[in-house]
């Protein structure tokens, strides 16, 4: 057996090499804002330890070179990224002047580097090991248990981003919720609204145009704009009609932010769910007609169960996009995660800027994997035995 | 018996079918031949309304069809098309159980009728009823289709070119199926198709329309000895007219009493098939044996000549 050369493990090993040896490993910074000194990773990790894990490293770039089984590729990747979530942490430690409750470590560019080199190893193992959607919601729950472990093992509290947080805990957690709240809210509301209409358009081909024309102009407006543009109406919606200001309506704040969420919200969906229902076969809309489905059993039996994997992609891209998006509510006071960002730009606090940003990312990227197993999991039609 | 009277159906201005009447005999084959933009799959489709007829009534049993919601009327019609039209996500014995659920029948009655049906359409139920439609092959998925047209034991088939998918050896067998079917179940048939060789072998009367009216509509024999007009005459064929009126009719009919030598022929056969045993195996004329194989008689060349000449 002759030994064969992965062409994806050659990109994913000139990747770590570089985050190894040409990029920093970690920063050393005297304080929160002061820009900092770089450490290589045998500087930032004493003794054995940087070398251990410069050799575990080289191991495993060797194993994604040559052609192996994907699950030991996935136990490879693995294994790097538990070996770099400890040296880290390990670094924090070593590297802050002890009794030095103002100097702060942070990962530098070659962390991320390894990080991002070594998860793309896993990405690809684990498609090609072709999991079935369960398997994946596991494999994410079993994720999100070992960072939850990290943050309560104190692993990383060290780490300049943790210190940002421990000051700022209660704080972290309610605009966590007010995120996820502006995020799904706005989708649901968005769904509620969608899916109906979307069926609409379908069955009235004459205003489908319309319909989506003006959709696709909301979604061209930038969010700063589209923020300023509802100012005007809901502080009038405030101000006239009794309740809304006690329901919270106002001109800034979670109002706004709410409203433009969903309307960037309905395009996909609407557009999703006419595409869909398109893409039912003609014969499969005849026949349904011809033994005798009303309208209604024809759409609940036939129109809608074929195009559900269609419309769980528009809301998976809805809430992909609202993650990202409700991040600037925090600009008019609509909180969310882009307190973090905003504060942290203000006062040229990288790591409070992460502490908005890798908790948004982290929430975007599960909601992909469980969307997108939902989706497989939808399609009405098994994908079993097509060769037969 | 369907009553078709004086049916119209306008889009705008184009008149898509024109003023048709026709009575379909009840537990016959009926088949509706045309070239395409003749009508003819309206005309179907206005039976079990899903076209609304612009004026005109048809009755179903002495029962105008309007007198019913659109809905219900199709689940006591059965509906068959072209490329099957089953549910993708649904698996046969789902598909094939559709209308007895929209009617709520009991499950036991619709598990026995999808059983029931499997078997006659020499489909294991073991096998196919949990599969899904695209684990089947053409010939299958067009068996489950009717399947599913007569699963709740409807009077009226309508069928729009249901073999027009078909590769030419699983058609001729699922015509044979559907004959076999039609007897079992003495369904009244109502079938479009534009393959006049089709029509000629499944069809008690054949409607000829073109341009939204029926030309003609009749016994077939009837349509190759009097065509109505040169139009008909020239969709049946003139190179065909002989063979198709040897198609249409038994070696029963032109058996006479005497002997023959050589393998006898059963007197089910169409005298076409009767010629061509003749005609290969370079007789003259060739015993005939009934379906208990008793022999009865002859069949003669002469005898043949006569059935495919022009009558006088």
């Amino acid at each position: 057996m002759s030994i064969r050369i992965d062409k994806l493990g050659v990109v994913i090993g000139l990747i770590a090499l570089y985050g190894m040896f040409a990029a920093s490993f970690a920063v050393l910074k005297p304080n929160r804002i002061l820009q900092g000194q770089a450490k290589s990773m045998l500087e930032s990790l004493p003794g054995a330890s940087g070398w251990g894990l410069l050799l575990l490293l080289l191991f495993i770039i060797l194993i994604a070179l040559i052609r192996v089984p994907a699950w030991s590729r996935l136990v490879g990747a693995v294994a790097a990224l538990a070996a770099l979530v400890f040296a880290i942490g390990f670094a924090a430690g070593a590297l802050t002047p002890p009794g030095n409750s103002y100097a702060r470590v942070s990962p530098a560019a070659g962390f991320w580097v390894l990080v991002f080199a070594f998860a793309l190893l896993a990405a690809d193992a684990i498609t090609r090991l072709q999991p079935p959607p369960w398997m994946r919601l596991l494999f994410l729950g079993v994720f999100a248990l070992l960072v939850w472990g990290i943050f309560a093992s104190d692993l990383w509290a060290g780490l300049s981003i943790m210190k940002e947080y421990a000051g700022r805990s209660e704080v972290f957690w309610s605009e966590a919720g007010k995120h996820v709240t502006l995020a799904i809210g706005s989708l649901l509301s968005a769904c509620l609204v969608g899916l109906p209409l979307g069926i609409f358009c379908h069955r009235v081909p004459s205003i489908r145009a319309t319909v989506l024309n003006t959709l696709n102009l909301i979604q061209t407006i930038p969010s700063i704009a589209l923020f300023g543009i509802l100012i005007g109406p809901l502080a009038w919606i405030a101000t006239n009609i009794p309740g809304a200001a006690a329901m919270g309506i106002r001109g800034i704040g979670t109002a706004p932010a709410f409203v433009a969420l969903f309307l960037y919200s309905l395009l996909p969906i609407v557009a999703n769910t006419v595409v869909g229902l398109a893409g039912v076969p003609r014969e499969a809309n005849d026949a349904a007609r011809g033994i005798g489905m009303t309208d209604r059993q024809r759409l609940i039996q036939v129109e809608l169960p074929l195009a559900m994997p269609v419309i769980l992609t528009g809301i998976r891209i809805v809430l992909v996009q609202n993650i990202g998006l409700a991040t600037i509510a925090a600009l008019i006071g609509g909180g969310g995660f882009g307190v973090f960002v905003f504060q942290g730009i203000g006062q040229t606090a990288m790591d409070l800027v992460l502490l908005g940003a890798v908790p948004t990312v982290a929430l975007a990227f599960a909601s992909a994997v469980i969307l997108d197993a939902l989706i497989q999991m939808s399609s009405a039609v098994p994908q079993r035995a097509t060769s037969a | 018996m369907i009553e078709i009277d004086a049916i119209t159906k306008r889009y705008d201005d184009i008149t898509v079918v024109d003023t048709v009447s026709m009575i379909v005999e009840p537990r016959t084959v009926t088949v509706i031949v045309g070239t395409s933009g003749s009508g003819k799959t309206t005309l179907l489709r206005m039976i079990n309304r899903l076209v609304e007829p612009s004026s005109g009534a048809i009755r179903l049993d002495g029962e105008d069809s309007r007198s019913i919601p659109g809905h219900e009327l199709r689940r006591r019609i059965g509906y068959a098309i072209q490329g099957h039209g089953l549910f993708p996500h649904r698996t046969v014995a789902q598909n094939i159980a559709t209308v007895p659920n929209l009617l709520e029948w009991p499950k036991a009655r619709v598990d026995a009728k999808v059983e029931e049906l499997l078997s006659l359409f020499q489909l294991d139920p073991k096998v196919f009823a949990n599969r899904y439609p695209h684990e089947l092959s053409g010939g299958q998925q067009q068996r489950v289709g009717v399947a599913r047209a007569l699963a709740a034991e409807p009077k009226v088939l309508l069928m729009d070119e249901p073999f027009g998918a078909l590769d030419p050896i699983i058609r001729a067998k699922a015509q044979e199926d559907l004959l076999a079917i039609q007897k079992h179940f003495e369904t009244t048939i109502v079938l479009v198709t534009h393959d006049m060789d089709e029509a000629f072998h499944l069809a008690d009367k054949i409607a000829v329309m073109d341009k939204g009216r029926v030309l003609q509509y009749g016994p077939p024999p009837e349509l190759v000895r009097h065509p109505a007009n040169p139009f008909v005459q020239t969709l049946i064929g003139d190179m065909q007219r002989p063979f198709r009126l040897l198609a249409v009719s038994t070696v029963a009919g032109a058996t006479e009493p005497g002997e023959a030598g050589g393998e006898p022929i059963s007197e089910d056969l169409s005298l076409q098939e009767a010629l061509a045993e003749l005609m290969w195996s370079g007789r003259r004329a060739a015993p005939v044996i009934s379906q208990t194989g008793e022999m009865v008689g002859r069949i003669t060349l002469d005898a043949l000549l006569k059935h495919a000449a022009r009558p006088k």
